[in-house]
């Protein structure tokens, strides 16, 4: 819970740094605070504490995603250290940032219906003006715009179905509406279900899952990389959690409701983005399709089985965000080089770039021994071991889709003539990058504590 | 404690050498590789001749999932150990005469293949086994990627992607199979093969075609074979030599240890299917080998034949086609490997593969001459050589079998000498021409490479006992494993 303050400190620090004249030490204090509040963070571990009337409670799901938030944000904001100094406004910048952070906890830990609002759109409202934070690009307003109507569209539909339980059940909180819902199956009225149905379409714009998946590539690449890497990392972690706790925690008594209607958005997530994302030419869109494709194989532990799939959630997500974080400083830094061919060559002109790119690329796709292939392991097991072999093998399908595409990188790296010269990076970014690279290979050979820190 | 050795010390080799990029690759390459060949040679005069794994090392690694680092050596894996160990220095050596750009990062990838395949050849955990399997993928993909010609690009995609497409149909069967052991589900070799065997015919055969896919895309057998010409002719040479030497030989080891045990059933069930196809691969790779102009697509076709030929054999579940399959397995990989260096000999001093363009080798290179009959005697297994040992038993086990498919696949030795004498006749025997006129003979190095395995052909092919009684024990135990269950199912 401390955490939280910090961060929320941090932010208004950072928003009255312009006035106070302390923008020169901003981006250090920054990080030692968000180093200070996972230290805090760490502290709740196992306490499972409870605040503000049981609206927040910091139990050991939410100690753990908050600290994976956490710690993806100190890579983040070490990533784009840059893409704020190059910037006007650079203190508005990174406030936003951090209170969408503190929106991104809220969300993991709500225990309350209106906490759960509270926490969506903190960080949403953040990320519509983020979105279009390259005020003189064309497409940094439209993917804002398209953002926002869209964003705005699927609150609505969450607001209502929150409405609608709290009409069936009297409650915002979690435990009295499981409580009700056990003690009063077979009378609930027909609005609670649809009330289910609403919250269930709410949540699936939110993590972006297909059909509900239109605005992600859009918005993906009109967004300054850096904001890309934010929503494909942070806010997914965040939206899937929030997603998690309330269907698992909460709806599973009811899961003949929503279960089949999951299966078929299932199905469906694994398919259409990794088809859709082998015609993409632009990398930073075909990332985009591929991390709604993650949202697939993320699901698909989810519907196995969703009270034991925790742990496999949890390390997917953290192999995938880290993976994430990795492909983009790299794109980020190749963006900046603003060179015409993109990837093209890049083995010649940085080495190293290449490797970090080449890793990102095979663990995303599932290699191993890396990190990314041991999320889709699990995933296939707890799948199998709960009698989906059929979604499985469409699971297997799609994997190999995505080695075209992520293999179409690699090979462009490689192979490909791009422009003459060397890229020259920081010597900041290029520790950010072997640490990154480190930390797959890590998490991918030694998956075994991460996997048991929540089951 | 040694094979750990075996096992890690390429791969930090390797790791130093991607890292550091260091100027004198080659030579550090090479004396790493001769290290790790002392220690194999270590371990056979260490070795008892039992069907029991030797050199075990067994320590719990993701606990939680039931997967440990479970390695040990039976004569089934030593024999492989040792072709991959003695094969790697000479695949290095081989490359000293050319300079690769970028050689540190060849020289890594080239050991971190060899660690993943020693540890194919000794996992004796599903899981790792997998994880190696699919380990030995990633380098050779790069090296063919990054040091292959022309449109390497396109043509190593589409051999990742079949391969891959194989790997995770056994993965999604290995796993499957985990599901199914008793109490905490484990990926030990021991519970899976009982796991297996527990199962119905019909889901064994579920399992065995999932399982057979990976290891007949990775040997090849027709029809998963359409990756393997183009890839092989892209590659650099020791991109082919690893590919075709050593790597296939992950698929029939994976027959023999990880298919024949776990799924007797299923084996007995589609074992002639199998049989079938790879007896039509020989054929026909056979007789498109015949009609080649390219010197290495050519080899390519007949290393097809070759393969076909073993998985024929071995999925007669009898002990002479298992030991066939063994003893052949070693002198494919010796022949096909001296074979391709040959050709690369030939292309760096005429910057040609085409058959059509050479002739008259033998007049201005004697040397170089004398050593391809020999090799080329050895690949169409004339008595005496390496190959004749393994074909004999091989195709004896076939006629046992069936006496129709022992035949077909008998034609294999008149097909394998009509294209290999016709290459002979193009390439060596004739008028030397202008573009083989300036042609030199071997050089120290290169008969340094070539002279042991004319050597090894010829020993293997007059006393290939050793080599036969160091695997038989274990050959038969897979046996035993095989007739017990039938018999208790009867």
């Amino acid at each position: 819970m401390n955490a939280l303050y910090v961060i929320c400190g941090l932010g208004f620090l950072s928003l009255v740094a312009e006035i106070a004249n302390l923008k020169k030490g901003l981006a250090i204090a920054i990080l030692l605070g968000i180093v200070a509040a996972i230290g805090l963070m760490v502290t709740d571990w196992n306490t499972g504490l409870h605040y503000y009337n049981d609206m927040l409670v910091f139990d050991n799901f939410s100690v753990a995603y908050s600290t994976l938030i956490l710690v993806i944000a100190i890579f983040w904001f070490w990533m784009s250290g840059d893409y704020f100094s190059r910037q006007s406004h650079e203190t508005d910048r990174s406030a936003l940032i951090l209170f969408a952070i503190s929106g991104a906890i809220i969300m993991v830990s709500f225990n309350n219906m209106a906490m759960l609002f509270l926490g969506i759109e903190i960080l949403s409202i953040s990320l519509y003006v983020l979105a279009g934070s390259n005020k003189e690009s064309l497409l940094s307003n439209e993917a804002s715009f398209k953002y926002f109507l869209m964003g705005s569209f699927a609150t609505g539909f969450l607001l209502m179905g929150i409405a609608l339980i709290y009409g069936a059940t009297g409650s915002f909180h979690l435990a009295t509406i499981t409580a009700f819902i056990s003690s009063n199956s077979s009378t609930l009225p027909g609005f609670f279900y649809a009330g289910v149905l609403l919250m269930l379409v709410g949540m699936a714009f939110k993590i972006s899952a297909v059909p509900f998946h239109f605005w992600a590539p859009d918005v993906y690449e009109g967004s300054p990389v850096t904001i890309t890497a934010f929503m494909s990392t942070i806010v997914k972690i965040a939206a899937i959690a929030a997603f998690y706790r309330i269907f698992s925690f909460c709806f599973g008594a009811v899961q003949s409701t929503w279960g089949i209607i999951l299966q078929i958005i299932t199905v469906l997530t694994l398919v259409v983005p990794n088809v859709t994302a082998v015609y993409q030419s632009n990398v930073k869109r075909m990332l985009a399709y591929s991390s709604v494709g993650h949202i697939g194989y993320i699901l698909l532990a989810f519907i196995a089985n969703s009270t034991t799939s925790t742990g496999t959630i949890f390390y997917y997500l953290t192999s995938y965000s880290i993976t994430s974080i990795a492909a983009f400083s790299v794109l980020h830094e190749v963006e900046n080089a603003k060179t015409t061919t993109g990837f093209d060559g890049l083995y010649k002109r940085n080495p190293l770039m290449a490797v970090v790119m080449t890793i990102a690329m095979l663990s995303l796709a599932g290699i191993p021994p890396l990190a990314g292939f041991f999320g889709k392991y699990m995933v296939f097991t707890q799948a199998l071991n709960n009698g989906y072999s059929g979604v499985v093998i469409i699971a297997v399908i799609t994997s190999l889709i995505g080695v075209f595409y992520y293999f179409r990188v690699i090979i462009g790296m490689f192979t490909k003539t791009g422009e003459e010269g060397p890229i020259s990076i920081s010597s900041s970014s290029s520790i950010l990058m072997v640490l990154l690279l480190a930390l797959i290979l890590l998490i991918g050979v030694f998956p075994d504590r991460l996997i048991s820190l929540l089951n | 404690m040694i094979l750990s050795f075996l096992i890690f010390w390429p791969l930090f080799v390797s790791i130093i050498l991607l890292v550091v990029r260091f100027k004198n690759a080659k030579e550090l390459a090479l004396g790493a590789s001769i290290i790790e060949l002392a220690a194999s040679l270590f371990i056979v005069s260490q070795f008892t001749k039992t069907a029991e794994p030797q050199f075990v090392v067994n320590v719990p690694w993701i606990t939680s999932l039931g997967i440990n680092f479970n390695v040990g050596i039976d004569g089934i894996s030593l024999l492989l150990v040792l072709l991959t160990t003695v094969l790697v220095p000479f695949i290095i050596l081989s490359s000293f005469g050319s300079a690769e750009k970028r050689p540190s990062s060849f020289y890594g990838l080239i050991l971190m293949m060899q660690m993943a395949l020693v540890g194919v050849f000794t996992a004796r955990d599903g899981f790792l086994f997998y994880l190696f399997w699919e380990m030995a993928l990633i380098p050779i993909y790069f090296i063919c990627l990054i040091w292959g010609g022309e449109g390497s690009g396109k043509i190593t995609l589409k051999f990742f992607i079949y391969t891959l497409t194989g790997s995770l149909f056994m993965l999604v069967a290995l796993v499957y199979l985990y599901l199914q052991t008793s109490g905490t589900h484990t990926f030990e070799i021991g519970a899976l093969y009982e796991a297996g065997r527990l199962l119905s015919v019909s889901e064994q055969s579920i399992i065995f075609w999932a399982m057979f896919l990976a290891f007949a895309i990775k040997m090849p057998v027709f029809p998963f074979h359409t990756w393997q010409p183009d890839t092989y002719t892209v590659s650099p040479v020791q991109g082919t030599m690893l590919l075709s030497a050593i790597m296939l030989k992950m698929g029939i080891y994976g027959v023999i240890r990880w298919l024949i045990p776990v799924v007797p059933l299923g084996t007995q069930e589609w074992g002639n299917v199998a049989i079938i196809l790879s007896v039509i691969g020989i054929i026909y790779a056979s007789c498109i080998a015949i009609v080649q102009n390219d010197f290495k697509r050519l080899v390519a076709y007949s290393s097809i034949a070759h393969v076909g030929l073993i998985s024929a054999g071995l999925l007669t579940l009898s002990k002479i086609g298992m030991q066939g399959a063994m003893i052949q397995m070693l002198s494919h990989g010796i022949t096909v490997f001296a074979m391709f260096y040959i050709i690369e000999i030939i292309f760096q001093r005429t910057k040609t593969r085409s058959l059509a363009q050479l002739g008259g080798i033998r007049n201005v290179a004697p040397v170089l001459s004398s050593v391809f009959i020999v090799v080329m005697l050895g690949s169409v297994a004339l008595p005496l050589t390496s190959g004749f040992v393994g074909e004999f038993l091989l195709i004896n086990s076939l006629v046992q079998y069936q006496i129709v498919i022992g035949s077909v696949a008998g034609i294999t030795i008149i097909l394998g000498a009509v294209y290999m004498l016709r290459t002979f006749q193009k390439a060596m025997s004739g008028e030397t021409n202008k573009v083989t006129s300036g042609f030199i003979d071997l050089t120290t190095q290169e008969k340094l490479v070539l002279f042991p395995m004319v050597v090894l052909i010829i020993a293997i092919g007059v006393y290939p006992t050793p080599l036969l009684d160091i695997s038989e024990a274990a050959v038969n135990n897979i046996l035993v494993i095989v007739s017990d269950f039938s018999a208790s199912v009867k």
